[in-house]
Parts: structure tokens; C-alpha cells; sequence
């Protein structure tokens, strides 16, 4: 279980998140809803432990993560993937799809990382072919599935969707969409999902939440 | 593809050609005359004085006898080294200040961001003037100076791509992988922010060669003596006077000539370098 408590976020001035609090636990879908500008991101950001709230805490199976980014170990890190919503600023324009797949791999330093990657891009539909490409040079479809392997490469227990299908067509969104359903009940993985799309969120999830709603406890 | 690349560059073809030809002969120039046609930097022929350009002398002969061309390739092979040299120190200072500033950021950037707008805030040639006062007179000091006064604006280019780099989702995605501080540095960032860098360096040459010729012109560069395109000007002066309009015309026309080429060439290669051109150029 991911537990946000009392999360306050503000950029300057401005409060975007005033003691917000929300859980996800292995194996559930939620959706996450609300105006733009919201702070749904934020909270995204905040649970993938990307940026660092101003008061509260992100707990995961009970114990409190103290430090964002490079402060938390890896090993925590990588037990949460994430799926950014454009997937052109989400690759490193100078790498092909294949070494995008393979970065965190990499980093594992994890010596099947050819056979890996092969099997990662099988899982999300993406030939051979194109994995030797750079961005550039493939559709954001194409790329946002090279980026849904790229999070399933450290097989998290939890995948955090910012509008991740938003900016695909209706066929790709559907693929994407099963894709991670299969992810989710093969490994048992919480998933949050970020959407404007009532249609794609009460398809996809077992419970809704309005970021508005959300109370300074965790429910 | 030929076509594509000919018809979206920002310039021309031919003038591509013919600045890229200038560059060659004259690296070829500077690196082979010692060896082609050594010249006797402090031998004067008080016989010849002021000659006006002909088969013998083709840019003709200054106030000391001197011939005029054979100064000029001495005077082009100081400047451009002095340029290329006191481009890379300014590329190095500027380089280590934005790196530190757009990697660390907060406090660290706006003391250090003050601390070049302080700088720019200098008149640099009064600057340099400054510095090269300072130290013992010839090509290191003059290296400094030109070094010292133009980091600036690497350093921001530096700072700017780093700052933006940092906020990018490819690098919350890296991070997220479970990528540290360090492999984001050698595998996101740097591969960015190089090219730009070297960019900023070829850009800052014709600059630097200018700052040194003026520096020279003013006679603060190398010694008298010493060939170069600034001294050789400066010396030409008294010669206009007489109505001998050739001493300084040499040199003068060749520092335009050459820094023009310089120029074409490296905004050829930034056009290039600009993502949205090169996406064009490949599709």
C-alpha cells in the first residue's frame, strides 16, 4: 500500500495541494479526476517521489519515505513506475527505443538486458524493427508504448498513469489500456490512473476519486 | 535528401563552399609558412620603405621595409591561435560557472548569476585592457584577457540548458529508474549541454580574434615587433598619413575575410545543431 498523508504542495505563492491525502493498494485500479491545474500531476509527482511536498508524508507499506529524487534509494524508487503524459519530453531525443527500454536496466546493471528489453517491448507491441529508432522517428503511440516498457522494466508494484493515453488515439489508448490491465493482474500492481476522461476512467477503474473530495485523512 | 538539405539550410551553398575554402588555406597558411616561408620576425630593410604592392611585394612593403603579405600570414597565425586558445579558456570558465550554477541552482545560481551580470555589466574591452595591464605583456596575457571577458555568455548558455534539462520528464523518468546524480549527469545532461558548448566556443572565436587584434591595435597586445594582424593596423596608420594606404589594407581586409568564413561556417553547423532544423533535414 502507497499512503499520501497531509500532502501540501505550493509553487511560490500559490497552493496547488492543502492536505491532500489518498492510498493505493496492490492490485486496484483508481482513477484520479479534476480540473486542470488541480494539482492532480502534482500529486502524481508527489507519489512517485519526484518532488518533495511542502508538509505531509508518502508512506509505502507503512513505512514513512523520507527525501525525494535521488535521496530515496533506488530500490524504492523503482518499486513505483511511472507513465508521463507526453511521451516526446518523457524519452531522451538522442536515444533509440531500444537503449529508452534498457535505461533503467542499465542502471540495475542487470546482465540480460538484450533478452529483457526483447521481452518488454513483446509485452507492449512494439517490433523489432522500430527499437532500433529514435523518437523522432516513430509515432507517439509507438513511443508511449516504448516508454510503458521502460516502467515495467524494474516490474513495480505500483504504475502511476499521468494522462498517459490523453494525447493517443482511440486505438492506441485501448492497447495501452490492456496492456497495463495484463501488468496489473499478472503482478498484482496498484495502479493510479490521471484522466480528464470520465468514459476511459469508469472503464478502467474500481474506484473514482475527485481531487476536490479528497479529505486531510487517507481513506 | 540532397535537395531537402539544400533548400531548408538557412544558407547558401556556395557560400558555404567558398568560406570553408578561406578557413583551409588559411590554417594551411599559419601552419605551414614557418616551414614554407620563414620570416626574420625583427629583420628590417630601411632600402625598401613603403613600397607600393607589386610582383615583387604584392601588398607592398610597410614604414621599416618589411613586406607586407609575408607579415600578414605571421599576424593571421597569431590571431587564430591566440582565438581558438583564449575561445577554449573562455569555454572552460564559462562552462565550469554555468555548470555549477544549473546543476546546483538555488542559491548557489543567483550568487553566481549576479556575479556575471556583474561582469557583463564591465565594458569587456575596458576589461581587458585591465587585465592584460596586469600581467607581463605578450600571448598568455593577451589569452587571459580574451579568456577572462567572454566566459559570459557560455556560462549562461550552460546555466539555461541545464536548468531546462533538469525539469524534463526524461529525467524524472530516469530518476524514477532508479538512475543517481552521476549517470544522470554523464548520460542525459552532458551529451545535451556538449554540443551546445562546442557551439558556443566556434562562435566565440571570430570574437576573440577581434578582441586580440583591437587589444594589439591598441598596442596592448605582443610586442611590436611581433607580427600581428592588430600591431601590423596600428603600424599602418603612420604610413596613411604619407598617403601609403597599402601597410594596413592587407591585414585589415584578411582579418574580415576570414572572420566572415568563420562565421558562415559555424552558422551553418548551428543550424544543424538546432533540433527542429535537423528533424526537418531527416524527414
Amino acid at each position: 500500500m502507497i499512503t499520501a498523508e497531509g500532502i501540501t504542495v505550493a509553487y511560490g505563492r500559490r497552493r496547488v495541494l492543502d492536505g491532500v491525502s489518498l492510498s493505493l493498494a496492490r492490485g486496484e485500479t483508481v482513477g484520479l479526476r479534476g480540473p486542470s491545474g488541480a494539482g492532480k500531476s502534482t500529486l502524481l509527482r508527489v507519489l512517485a517521489l519526484l518532488h518533495r511536498p511542502a508538509a505531509g508524508t508518502v508512506s509505502i507499506d507503512g513505512t514513512a519515505i523520507t527525501g525525494t529524487r535521488y535521496t530515496v534509494p533506488a530500490a524504492v524508487r523503482t518499486r513505483i513506475g511511472v507513465l508521463f503524459q507526453s511521451p516526446r519530453a518523457a524519452a531522451d531525443p538522442r536515444l533509440s527505443l531500444a537503449d529508452i527500454i534498457a535505461e533503467p536496466l542499465r542502471v540495475a546493471r542487470r546482465s540480460d538486458i538484450s533478452a529483457r528489453v526483447a521481452d518488454l517491448a513483446d509485452t507492449v507491441g512494439l517490433t523489432a524493427d522500430l527499437l532500433s529508432r529514435r523518437p523522432h522517428a516513430v509515432s507517439d503511440g509507438q513511443l508511449q508504448r516504448a516508454c510503458l516498457a521502460r516502467a515495467f522494466a524494474h516490474t513495480p508494484d505500483y504504475l502511476l498513469c499521468d494522462e498517459a493515453t490523453t494525447m493517443l488515439d482511440a486505438a492506441t489508448q485501448a492497447l495501452i489500456a490492456t496492456v497495463i490491465t495484463d501488468y496489473q493482474q499478472r503482478h498484482n500492481a496498484g495502479v493510479l490512473i490521471v484522466t480528464h476522461d470520465p468514459a476511459l476512467m469508469t472503464r478502467w477503474a474500481d474506484r473514482t476519486l475527485d481531487l476536490a473530495d479528497l479529505p486531510a485523512t487517507a481513506r | 535528401m540532397a535537395e531537402l538539405t539544400l533548400r531548408r539550410s538557412r544558407m547558401p551553398r556556395p557560400a558555404i563552399t567558398v568560406a570553408t575554402a578561406v578557413l583551409v588555406s588559411a590554417a594551411a597558411a599559419g601552419l605551414l609558412a614557418p616551414v614554407l616561408w620563414p620570416l626574420d620576425q625583427s629583420a628590417v630593410d630601411l632600402a625598401q620603405t613603403r613600397l607600393a604592392p607589386s610582383w615583387a611585394h604584392p601588398a607592398g612593403t610597410d614604414d621599416l621595409g618589411r613586406d607586407v603579405a609575408h607579415r600578414t600570414v605571421y599576424g593571421l597565425r597569431v590571431s587564430l591561435l591566440v582565438g581558438a586558445v583564449a575561445a577554449l579558456v573562455a569555454t572552460i570558465i564559462g562552462g565550469i560557472v554555468g555548470g555549477i550554477a544549473g546543476t546546483l541552482g538555488g542559491p548557489v545560481d543567483r550568487i553566481l548569476m549576479r556575479i556575471v551580470d556583474t561582469v557583463a555589466a564591465l565594458p569587456h574591452l575596458l576589461l581587458g585592457i585591465f587585465i592584460v595591464a596586469m600581467l607581463r605583456p605578450g600571448l598568455g596575457a593577451v589569452v587571459l584577457s580574451v579568456g577572462l571577458t567572454h566566459w559570459l555568455s557560455t556560462a549562461r548558455i550552460v546555466r539555461s540548458e541545464l536548468l531546462s534539462l533538469r525539469t524534463r520528464p526524461f529525467i524524472d523518468a530516469a530518476i524514477s529508474g532508479g538512475a543517481g546524480r552521476l549517470r544522470v549527469l554523464t548520460r542525459h545532461l552532458l551529451p545535451h549541454v556538449l554540443p551546445k558548448l562546442a557551439l558556443a566556443t566556434t562562435l566565440m572565436v571570430p570574437h576573440a580574434v577581434w578582441h586580440e587584434t583591437a587589444l594589439s591595435f591598441l598596442g596592448l597586445g605582443l610586442p611590436p615587433h611581433l607580427a600581428s594582424l592588430g600591431n601590423m593596423i596600428n603600424d599602418g596608420q603612420g604610413s596613411l598619413l604619407t598617403g601609403a594606404w597599402w601597410p594596413s589594407l592587407m591585414p585589415g581586409l584578411v582579418i574580415v575575410i576570414v572572420t566572415l568564413a568563420l562565421a558562415t561556417v559555424v552558422a551553418r553547423w548551428r543550424d544543424r545543431l538546432d533540433p527542429r532544423v535537423r528533424a526537418e533535414l531527416q524527414l
